[in-house]
């Protein structure tokens, strides 16, 4: 298939999954600034969502204070935000658009009832009412298109392609999503950073996990595979190495291998070699060493091997990006 | 200008017998019903995503506007019996153009004959030295043809214009069609109404019969300027009915006198390239360097015979509104025939006693400027002021040569949804004719409806919509 047609699969789907999880994101940091805390704990959730979406610089050019209503406006429907839902949506959809030969009708009509629905819901005040409500909606709309995907494209390149969009981004989202706590740092946070993890919880901190699992919809799946409380360790073994659970990190990036497999070429070798090497390191890795290592480090690395596997998707396949 | 001719009701109101199962049914439904279907096929095409973009116009995020083309839910029908004779008149004005482009760029047979002036071709913008004594395929250069045909007087067709360079609307018939059925089944159940969804399925055929000599099992593909030309639904929409590439010019590259795309498994070669770029633009190295839309060295490989173009370079030499009155002259110099379809009387400015006339008429003519299409630059002397008319006087003065005039003919009508409630709104046609190892059309074409009151523009770039087509079998 043509490289710039894959190119905006690839991207297509990229861009849903990074709407949805940004609603997901900004769904857990509503719950949990709803918590009885103080006016500075609840700044620093924030705070960390504009972190770890390395957003706060941009943020703070437009907002010379911060508060709850700009980060939501921010990060849902400014169109000077590249990562805001809005551009998001729009991206994908524009994308779509420039392959809807490539898509069946149903998948393309879904980005495009996506975008226009947004709108409307924008200009009906959807995220003044019940923002909770338009995340959920949004979150709806990516599962839609993924659904739609899968039950009526055909199962070759475009397919897989689309695929691998959607899984390096989840696999980068997800760990995004763990290392929130770091970005907030609340002193009861970083209890695991370097340290042991196995300290008692502290209440507020349940909420935080417990939060943090519900943005993942992993909540019953951790109730369903511990049958116990909830202690940030497991918390963690589940989104990081559990392989059945769809947006653990090792799931990612065992559908990363499964896809680069099905579209391999001559030149991607390298990208197969290195998505293995990291899906066996999951596969077969421990929370515990994880924990000692410190898991902001270890996400961090983590970040940086995504990226490099989505540098050489577009080198080896795509339209190379060009250095800006 | 006299009355129009009613596609649907005769001087006394008496509804024409070709319409009777449509209207009688029509009568019978209620405004309320009539409505909601209305509204549902404006929902269904925004969410389908059938629009056009609009030059010039931006919204904030400055890409360009998309609007929808406003569709009417009452048919244009056309009579079998009508319709195979405009057929054979297409067949072979579009036979006779195509062996006009030939002769243009081989041995000038119809210029030696003293049968059109020389300088009117070979001073023509649309002229391409380029193409001389390039042989194409099958000796085809409009590949796809789009000819507008309206209907005037007592109900007589005329030739208005023909498209040989990259004529659109073809998704707008197909699509119009497809709404029609969605929204109003039993009136298909009903009529018998010959159908053309088989269009993309004709068009592939003919695009793999054209391909270079000894090219087997041909790869073609359908090269966009990309998602911001106006028609770049149209472009999708072909390329996925037919199962082919939908390439813009970065995707193509030219190697060992060959075409090829870039694609995930490396490099494609490319046998046919259905293109919907203008000459200008699909060779920076030949024609405008500034252009990122066309490929460089295409025209070489082109030249070479290794791969199509379709259509061929060069055709506007045969479209254009300054040799469009030679038509007529061609067929009886090709095909040795009488036209069966009329052009419409046509003054040529550049010819001085013809100007003096148009200087002198012009609040009855239209005027045209001879290589601009789409609706643009041109009067229609009824319906412009008196400042527009000098304005235009002053143009014509400057540089007769440019510009052409015919009478303003009163464009038939067709009942149309307006706010009022229906009314007559004036019509044109515009038929598809296919030339490859044969000529093929299927039964209509794009209707399109000049929505408001009393205006004879019916281009959507100016405000004007469609109507699905029927060609009613008996």
């Amino acid at each position: 298939m043509l490289s710039r047609t894959a190119d905006h699969l690839f991207w297509m789907a990229r861009y849903i999954e990074r709407a949805e999880n940004t609603a997901r994101m900004l769904d857990v940091n509503l719950s949990t600034s709803l918590l009885p805390q103080s006016a500075e704990d609840a700044e620093r959730g924030w705070r960390a969502m504009l972190g770890i979406s390395e957003l706060q610089a941009a943020f703070d050019e437009r907002h010379p204070i911060l508060n709850a209503r700009d980060v939501l406006d921010f990060m849902v429907r400014d169109p000077g935000n590249p990562s805001s839902i809005y551009s998001c949506l729009q991206a994908a959809r524009e994308n779509a658009r420039a392959v809807r030969g490539s898509l069946t009708t149903e998948v393309w009509e879904t980005h495009n009832d996506t975008w226009l629905e947004l709108q409307k819901q924008l200009s009906s005040r959807a995220l003044e009412r019940d923002p909770q409500q338009l995340f959920e909606w949004v979150k709806f709309r990516s599962h839609l298109s993924r659904g739609v995907t899968i039950g009526t494209m055909l199962k070759d390149e475009a397919f897989y392609f689309i695929r691998l969009g959607t899984f390096l981004e989840r696999a980068d989202n997800t760990a995004r999503l763990i290392d929130v706590k770091f970005h907030g740092m609340t002193p009861v946070a970083d209890q695991f950073n370097g340290n042991n993890g196995h300290n008692a919880v502290h209440y507020l901190d349940f909420y935080y996990w417990a939060a943090i699992l519900r943005s993942v919809s992993a909540f019953e799946v951790y109730r369903k595979v511990y049958r116990d409380v909830i202690t940030p360790p497991r918390v963690a073994e589940l989104l990081i190495l559990r392989d059945d659970m769809p947006r653990s990190l090792l799931n990612c990036i065992a559908e990363v291998c499964i896809n680069l497999e099905n579209v391999k070429n001559s030149r991607s070798g390298e990208a197969e070699r290195r998505a293995g090497l990291l899906r066996a390191e999951l596969k077969y890795g421990r929370i515990d060493d994880i924990l000692h290592l410190g898991l902001h480090a270890y996400l961090t690395s983590f970040l940086e091997r995504v990226n490099d596997l989505a540098g050489r998707v577009s080198q080896d396949f795509l339209v190379p990006l060009t250095a800006s | 200008m006299g009355v129009a001719f009613d596609e649907m009701r005769a001087a006394d109101a008496t509804v024409r017998p070709h319409y009777r199962g449509f209207e009688a049914w029509r009568a019978a439904q209620s405004a309320d019903a009539m409505q909601f279907k209305r509204a549902e096929a404006d929902l269904v095409f925004r969410r389908v995503g059938i629009t056009f973009a609009v030059y010039g116009e931006k919204d904030e995020d400055s890409a360009g506007t998309e609007r929808l083309i406003p569709f009417d839910v009452i048919p244009r029908i056309i009579p079998a019996a009508e319709w195979a004779q405009l057929e054979a008149g297409l067949r072979q004005r579009v036979k006779a153009l195509n062996l006009f482009v030939h002769d243009v760029y081989h041995d000038q047979n119809m210029i030696r004959a003293g049968r059109i002036p020389p300088d009117q071709v070979f001073k023509n913008a649309q002229y391409r030295p380029e193409m001389h004594g390039v042989d194409v395929p099958g000796g085809i250069y409009a590949h796809i043809a789009g000819i507008d045909i309206v209907r005037a007087g007592a109900g007589e067709y005329y030739v208005l214009e023909d498209n040989l360079r990259v004529p659109s609307g073809v998704s707008y018939m197909l699509e119009n069609r497809k709404m029609m059925m969605r929204l109003f089944p039993e009136l298909f159940a009903r009529n018998r109404v010959a159908p053309i969804a088989h269009y993309p399925d004709l068009l592939l055929e003919n695009l793999r019969s054209v391909a270079p000599q000894g090219v087997a099992d041909p790869v073609v593909a359908l090269l966009t300027p990309g998602m911001y030309n106006s028609a770049y639904f149209e472009h999708a929409f072909l390329a996925q009915q037919m199962g082919i590439e939908l390439v813009e010019g970065q995707d193509l590259f030219v190697q060992d006198n060959a075409v090829f795309m870039r694609t995930t498994r490396g490099p494609k070669r490319v046998d046919v390239i259905y293109r919907r770029v203008d000459d200008d633009f699909l060779d920076p190295l030949a024609f405008r360097p500034d252009s990122s839309l066309g490929v460089p060295g295409l025209l070489g490989v082109y030249r070479a015979g290794r791969v199509t173009l379709a259509n061929a370079i060069g055709t506007g030499i045969a479209d254009d509104k300054s040799i469009y009155p030679y038509v007529p002259d061609m067929i009886d110099f090709y095909l040795g025939e009488k036209p069966l379809l009329a052009n419409v009387p046509t003054y040529k400015c550049r010819n001085t006693g013809e100007l003096e006339h148009v200087l002198a008429h012009l609040p009855e003519l239209v005027v045209k400027e001879v290589h601009n299409a789409g609706g643009y630059g041109m009067l229609v002397g009824p319906a412009a002021t008196k400042a527009e008319i000098e304005q235009f006087r002053a143009k014509i003065k400057s540089d007769p040569a440019n510009f052409v005039a015919q009478p303003t003919l009163a464009l038939s009508t067709c009942p149309t949804y307006v706010e009022s409630g229906i009314a007559p709104r004036h019509i044109d046609l515009r038929p598809y004719v296919l030339s490859g190892k044969d000529i093929a059309t299927v039964p209509g074409g794009l209707t399109r409806v000049a929505l408001r009151e009393g205006s004879l523009v019916v281009n959507s770039s100016q405000g004007g919509g469609t109507k699905d087509t029927w060609v009613l079998e008996r």
